[in-house]
């Protein structure tokens, strides 16, 4: 089983999600953005970071690059493709996913620990969880603020493709209190939060247990290896 | 050299954080005239050679496909200095 991780130029996190498939084992591809090439993947996954400083508007510039024709192409034909913070505003983009990204609502930069709620256990990303199973993974972004029109948000809503919400505390003004979402089929995901930050004990987010023993975002990965497992 | 000039503004409905930031800087300097600031952006493509038509619909097209995001942004001009 391999799934690709995109490195565009500005991706922080690529390194961290190679490391995420690893650990749910299945064999991490370093892909590259100026290449036509996906390597034989089964599926996809779009770091966070910021690609081309965010110039324009964040992962637009990003979402022209040469490789995403072959991941639009492979996605429309149902491969599994994960995009995280920058990945997800990049899909957003290029119109795999729904609505767009603006500034946080109070204009700052965030990083905390972040309880999500997930909405749809459906997803080639989210099967191993459970419909309202609450997690914990790191958010930190500058422009994470979810936003689409009316319409837009009550087809969603009633589509189950809101997959994530956020719990507690809504940290960018997002509508809805919407974290992350997903195509009509499923098999395309975003977030704003980084699963790949919480994947090896000592490395997470703080739990009750222990300090940074917070593995909860492990689960997207081995769902997208049982996703394609079943296929 | 001519230059075709794009200019994009968020939509109306949508919260500007940029322009909010700016019009609590003018409350704070004391200028109560204005009630609200909003920012946009302007493009401007010098071009090597005449501006004709087909060249003006391939702008049109950038700016709608590229320049701005629909979701959150809306075209509101696209003119020509020569």
């Amino acid at each position: 089983m391999k799934i690709g991780v995109i490195t565009f130029p500005g991706s922080l996190d690529d390194r961290d999600a190679q490391r995420a498939v690893r650990l749910a084992g299945a064999t991490p591809v370093a892909l590259w953005h100026g290449d036509h090439d996906l390597q034989g993947v089964d599926a996809i996954v779009l770091p966070g970071g910021f690609s081309y400083g965010d110039y324009l508007r964040a992962g637009a510039i990003a979402s022209h690059s040469p490789i995403m024709a072959e991941v639009i192409d492979s996605a429309n034909k149902g491969m599994p493709v994960l995009g995280i913070c920058n990945g997800f505003q990049m899909l957003a983009e290029a119109r795999l996913l729904p609505g767009a990204h603006t500034r946080n609502g109070h204009q700052q930069f965030i990083c905390r620990d972040q309880k999500l709620r997930v909405e749809n256990a459906a997803t080639d990303w989210t099967n191993g969880y459970a419909d309202g199973q609450e997690i914990v993974i790191p958010l930190k972004n500058a422009d994470g603020r979810f936003v689409a029109d009316a319409d837009t948000i009550t087809r969603i809503e009633g589509n189950g493709q809101v997959v994530f919400r956020y719990v507690d505390v809504n940290p960018n003004a997002s509508i809805n209190d919407i974290a992350g979402v997903s195509n009509e089929r499923g098999n395309v995901v975003g977030l704003m939060p980084h699963p790949e930050h919480a994947t090896e004990l000592g490395f997470g987010p703080d739990t009750t247990d222990a300090m940074r023993s917070g593995t909860d975002g492990l689960t997207f990965f081995t769902s997208a290896i049982a996703a394609l497992t079943r296929a | 050299m001519p230059t075709i000039v794009v200019e994009v503004m968020p939509k109306a409905e949508l919260l500007d954080p940029q322009g909010k930031a700016v019009a609590g800087a003018l409350a704070r300097l004391g200028k109560t005239e204005f009630s609200a600031v909003r920012i946009g952006k302007r493009f401007e493509l010098t071009v090597d050679g005449p501006v004709d038509d087909a060249l003006l619909a391939e702008v049109n097209e950038l700016a709608v496909d590229l320049f701005s995001n629909s979701v959150i942004e809306d075209v509101v001009s696209v003119t020509v200095n020569e």
